[in-house]
């Protein structure tokens, strides 16, 4: 099986090159490919569930260690990246397929499929590669299309914030080399679980708290943590809408939350001050984030600081995982923590895209994003006001739904890890989310009709429809993921592959202390 | 020892040009010498004293500097051509709309 690792990012790549060569003599390339390529992306990442306990490695170009010491690049597989790779390639499905009707307004669309093969080319390798400057390249391929993609109206709007994402972004890339090149400086190697062998031979140093600072602040600019997040309210509401549900879905965790959960938990050993660290950027992140959201009329711009907030809570959950492991502390209790940030992170995948969908299926019907403009929209449509219903319920943690389960878990670790304010916190969050978007709903959905006779609104077209359904459904359906048999075989081998710090590298360099 | 920290000052040379500068094109240039101080530092990292360049012959000397930086630079290099270039296409259509460079005038949003 560990032969066809490489297809999660060729077979995208390849994509991107065909659609704007063959687009050139049948236009509809992009349509039918990029969907298509999705689906069987899915159907493939979700295969990889079946082998869950190991860690399948893949040698690119054939170059296998010599002496141990490995000299090419690695594409590793293990837990983490299975579930990161299914979040990703669900998620592309449901948006390509949505972009079927939603990209009919604009013109140049095979541009557009053109960039999301490279989006998702990009991202996919991020999460399977195990060489930290292959990384930063992957990294590149997915955040320079991302530039492109939220520049892709050509509006005032659109360009100001692709500039402004673009400045950050440069930044924090340079910031995330440099740190890179000191690694190598001091190690002289660039496998990840080379450099992990190497550090613990080494024993602490004192650069490293340098580069693990470089390390916070790049992915942290990247994942649109507190301090670091000017450029992601501009940027998420700005993009077309199954841009922002990808950017905010599964971008800001695939090469944000994820790099720094990856290098954090199996590259550097964990030190108590950069955990207690990450913790304080989560629960800022989490507190201030719903804060900035609940004044917001621009419903795209209100689930933009909402994807901030709840980011929050899924760095909060593996910051406290972090702190309980670096003091020797119950691994029970760790590993609640981090299974609840995990479930967070895919239940947060699922529902912000599924908003971000429904929040570009009211565009296209009103032509309006601001809550004030809209009305009465419930009657005249159904399905966009069902699916968006139970996507704020999910997001808000009411009962049946799968935020309330993530949610739950965190809370409980905080509790038993002895976190009270946070605990406290994420409760208070959790209500007003549910404000914010009970305003939204009272605005947008109930209320007295605007739009009447001849402006009567339709139902969205049906690949639009289907998308919203099927992310409508996993939302509930993930909830599921409690039951303790698909725990463990979804959950459990990335929580595994997060706790087991030494595995990774001990499976891949063969080394044992 | 000078030279790497003079490598760390241009970058922060860069990043405070990206930071405060008010003309687009000016933040690009920042963001484009903080790019250069990284691959300047990239070559640094794998100097040696009297190395040579690193190709092996047989018989002939050992002694080469680390290849590997260099390759990473030129990767660098070619994703810098692609953030430049995407940078000063998106600085090219501001300019179109606003007719202006001034990010005050342009600033329309407020993250």
């Amino acid at each position: 099986m560990k032969e066809w690792i490489p297809l999660f990012v060729v077979l995208p790549l390849a994509g991107a090159f065909i659609i704007p060569v063959a687009g050139s003599v049948w236009k509809s390339t992009g349509r039918v490919v990029t969907p298509l390529l999705m689906l069987f992306l899915t159907v493939f990442s979700l295969l990889f569930f079946s082998f869950k306990p190991q860690v399948m490695v893949y040698y690119v170009g054939g170059w296998e260690p010599i002496d141990g010491i490995p000299v090419g690049i690695h594409f590793v597989v293990d837990g983490l990246s299975v579930l990161m790779l299914a979040i990703i390639n669900v998620i592309a499905f449901a948006a390509s397929f949505y972009s079927l009707s939603y990209m009919h307004r604009f013109t140049g669309d095979r541009y557009f499929y053109t960039l999301f093969c490279l989006m998702v080319a990009g991202m996919n390798g991020v999460v399977i590669t195990g060489d930290l400057f292959n990384l930063f390249v992957f990294l590149e391929i997915a955040v320079i299309s991302s530039y492109a993609l939220v520049a892709f109206g050509i509006e005032k709007a659109e360009l100001e914030a692709s500039f402004k994402y673009q400045v950050l972004g440069g930044v924090a890339s340079l910031l995330i080399l440099l740190g890179i090149a000191v690694i190598y400086w001091q190690t002289q190697t660039l496998n990840l679980a080379d450099i992990s062998v190497v550090l613990q031979e080494a024993g602490n140093h004192k650069t490293l708290v340098f580069v693990q600072m470089l390390f916070i602040a790049g992915f942290g600019l990247k994942a649109a943590m507190i301090p670091f997040h000017a450029w992601l309210p501009d940027a998420h509401p700005s993009a077309p809408a199954p841009i922002s549900a990808m950017l905010s879905g599964v971008l800001i965790k695939a090469v944000g939350v994820y790099s720094i959960m990856r290098l954090f938990f199996n590259m550097f050993a964990i030190s108590y001050e950069i955990s207690m660290l990450i913790v304080i950027i989560g629960t800022v992140s989490m507190v201030g984030g719903v804060f900035l959201a609940i004044g917001q009329w621009d419903f795209k711009r209100l689930l933009a600081y909402h994807s901030i907030s709840q980011m929050g809570y899924v760095v909060v959950g593996i910051g406290m995982g972090m702190v309980i492991l670096s003091v020797n502390g119950d691994q029970r209790i760790a590993t609640l923590a981090i299974t609840g940030g995990l479930f967070h992170m895919v239940n947060h995948a699922i529902f912000k895209s599924l908003l971000f969908l429904n929040s570009g299926a009211l565009e296209y019907r009103t032509g309006t994003r601001m809550l004030r403009e809209m009305g009465g929209v419930a009657d005249q449509m159904p399905i966009t006001s069902a699916s968006t219903l139970s996507a704020s319920m999910a997001i808000s943690g009411i009962p049946p739904f799968n935020g309330f389960f993530s949610k739950l878990l965190i809370i409980i670790a905080a509790v038993a890890g002895g976190f009270y304010l946070i605990a406290v916190l994420a409760v208070v969050v959790s209500f007003i989310t549910l404000a914010s978007f009970m305003k939204a709903h009272r605005y947008a959905f109930s209320g007295i009709p605007k739009f009447k006779g001849k402006n009567m609104l339709k139902e969205v077209p049906f690949t639009m429809g289907l998308s919203m359904v099927f992310l409508a459904s996993m939302c509930l359906g993930l909830s599921l993921l409690v039951i303790p048999f698909l725990r463990d075989l979804v959950l459990a081998p990335a929580v595994d592959a997060l706790m087991n710090m030494l595995h990774y590298s001990q499976h891949i360099h063969g080394y044992t202390l | 020892m000078i030279l790497y920290i003079l490598c760390f000052i241009l970058f922060l040379v860069g990043l405070f040009g990206a930071i405060t500068r008010r003309n687009v094109i000016k933040i690009v240039l920042g963001i484009c010498i903080m790019e250069y101080s990284l691959n300047l530092l990239l070559i640094l990292i794998g100097y040696m004293e009297d190395g040579v360049s690193p190709i092996v012959v047989k018989g002939g000397e050992s002694n080469f500097v680390d290849p590997l930086p260099q390759a990473m630079v030129i990767t660098v290099i070619v994703i810098g051509l692609a953030t430049t270039a995407m940078l000063l296409a998106i600085a090219i259509r501001l300019y179109k709309k606003h007719g202006t460079f001034d990010i005050r005038q342009i600033k329309n949003l407020k993250g």
